[in-house]
């Protein structure tokens, strides 16, 4: 067989499954196919990610489901999910709780686990769920000092502190669980 | 620490000792990890960029290992110094290129350096010569805890650490080797390599890591998941498969020398000459023949040119060094003069010329 490109012996064949219209086999000669194989190398990752993703939304998803998933936006930073698959990176690490449903699959799909296993550090006050309940607790006292509630104010204040410096013990586990109940292991599907 | 004294040393990863450092170059092991005030990379306003690069600073200060460090302001660097310490594999192409306040922290010994406002907040990355990963793993598990120490990383149970892209998160862990692989590329198996590596799930990326050519017939190959498995389970899946790829190697480069012997000391021993008496020549040929140089050293059909010195004009002959190396900027034609020039000081047969 020869090179689909030239009339060298095609050496190579290489079944491409990332492609947006499915499967296509191509046979390749070694010069054409390191050309090929070095410029999958040189698309960007959060290009390759983005193409991952539009192909996952379309096989799982039904247009209406892709817009309402576009629309979601991170009440921290701000980026809706149709930013994060434009580029390719996620605004903060909130994101990963606001977008959860939609990053799932894709997750999935990377690593074939939703689960980290391994290494920890000593110091967990950096979890994105305290960051988001300290800025909920802020708008809260903000409304109450604006209300003239100095009271409640004064109580949401120590909370906040309480929480900043990680000795709030309650909530973040049941966070945690909220979060984690559906989540199962599948292997990847590329 | 001045950037004229790393050019002319030797790298960790250029020193070619350690295990199978015939065929292995280095290991290499990098984490990605985030600080939790702050949002990722493409949030961040320039403020926060420089009071991220400030409080790693701060940290770094008050840990022990400051001492022998030295904090390089990137953003500060002008364009022959980012692309040298790309090109030394101490910053990479985002950091180099980006905007905004960003740094790199430097080992004088080149065993690791961190990357600060990178993709993500921070990139920490250890070398180490030859095939060891499992020191390279315990070197970067010590540095991550010093630094830990003193920052607030963005961490969750359930998804690990955070990080700016998805495909990173969990343990936010890269672990890769660079392979020597001419008689593969030789004997035209390396396809046969590509698809085995593409079934185990390792990732194949030139010398010079994301996008790069597979220059020099060297690749590099890493883990391309980070979530699920730790961190000790991510460097096996790479050393498992760093064996094999020795072992195909080895039996192709024994097929070459069994094939013909004569042609393939001739072939070598043409590379050497041309790299010898070239008066002009271009970076890639010049790492087209001394990948041949370096087989042969390796086989013993070269006797008089040392493998510490084929690796560091590996990287010496490269653009930036060269200019570096000389002092001043070059255009691309005196650029080809001076690197044969090069080229002939160190390989010419002069063993005091030697460069160690």
């Amino acid at each position: 067989m020869k090179c689909q490109h030239c009339e060298k012996p095609a050496t190579f064949h290489i079944t491409e499954l990332t492609e947006p219209s499915g499967p296509s086999v191509l046979h390749l000669c070694e010069e054409h196919a390191r050309t090929f194989l070095s410029n999958e190398g040189t698309a960007t990752p959060a290009s390759a990610l983005s193409s991952m993703l539009a192909k996952q939304l379309k096989i799982k998803n039904a247009a209406e489901e892709l817009a309402t998933a576009d629309k979601k936006t991170c009440p921290i930073c701000g980026i809706t999910f149709a930013d994060f698959r434009k580029g390719g990176r996620l605004g903060c690490a909130y994101d990963y709780i606001a977008f959860e449903d939609d990053l799932q699959p894709l997750l999935v799909n990377i690593h074939g686990s939703l689960q980290h296993v391994g290494k920890e550090p000593s110091n967990q006050t950096g979890s994105p769920e305290r960051q988001h309940r300290i800025m909920q607790l802020k708008l809260e006292m903000k409304e109450a000092i604006e209300k003239e509630d100095y009271e409640t104010a004064s109580r949401l204040r120590d909370k906040i502190s309480e929480v900043e410096s990680g000795n709030e013990s309650s909530w973040d586990n049941d966070a945690l669980e909220d979060l984690g109940d559906d989540f199962q292991s599948d292997p990847p599907i590329v | 620490m001045k950037l004229e004294e790393l050019a002319n040393q030797s790298s960790e990863w250029m020193r070619g000792q350690g295990p199978e450092s015939d065929i292995v170059m280095s290991s290499r092991i990098r984490l990605a990890r985030n600080l939790s005030e702050f949002p990722f990379i493409r949030k961040c306003t320039p403020k926060d960029r420089v009071a991220i690069a400030t409080s790693v600073h701060r940290a770094l200060d008050s840990l022990p290992l400051s001492a022998d460090t030295e904090y390089v302001d990137v953003a500060k660097l002008g364009d022959l110094d980012r692309q040298f310490l790309m090109e030394r594999q101490l910053i990479s192409h985002e950091l180099s290129e980006s905007q905004g306040a960003r740094a790199v922290i430097l080992d004088p010994h080149e065993r690791f350096s961190i990357m600060v406002n990178e993709e993500d907040h921070l990139r920490l990355q250890v070398m180490q010569s030859g095939l060891d990963l499992e020191a390279a793993w315990q070197r970067m598990d010590q540095l991550d805890n010093q630094l830990e120490s003193k920052l607030t990383y963005s961490f969750n149970k359930r998804l690990g650490y955070l990080t700016a892209c998805p495909t990173n998160v969990g343990t936010g862990l890269r672990v890769s080797v660079m392979l020597h692989l001419p008689a593969l590329v030789a004997t035209k198996q390396i396809d046969k390599v590509f698809r085995a590596l593409n079934k185990i799930n390792v990732a194949v990326r030139g010398l010079f890591g994301e996008g790069s050519q597979f220059m020099g017939d060297f690749y590099q190959i890493s883990n391309q998941t980070t979530l699920g498995k730790n961190e000790l389970a991510l460097v096996a899946k790479v050393r498992e498969v760093v064996p094999r790829l020795i072992d195909y190697e080895r039996k192709a480069r024994e097929f070459l020398v069994n094939e013909s012997r004569q042609d393939l000391h001739d072939n070598v021993s043409r590379a050497l000459g041309i790299l010898c008496t070239a008066k002009k020549i271009s970076s890639e040929e010049t790492m087209h023949y001394l990948s041949k140089v370096r087989m042969g050293v390796n086989l013993g059909l070269i006797s008089d040119v040392k493998i510490p010195t084929v690796n560091k004009l590996f990287i010496h002959t490269q653009p930036a060094h060269l200019q570096k190396l000389c002092g001043h900027k070059l255009s691309v034609t005196d650029r080809n003069i001076e690197r044969a020039n090069y080229l002939q000081l160190h390989l010419a047969k002069r063993p005091e010329n030697e460069i160690n």
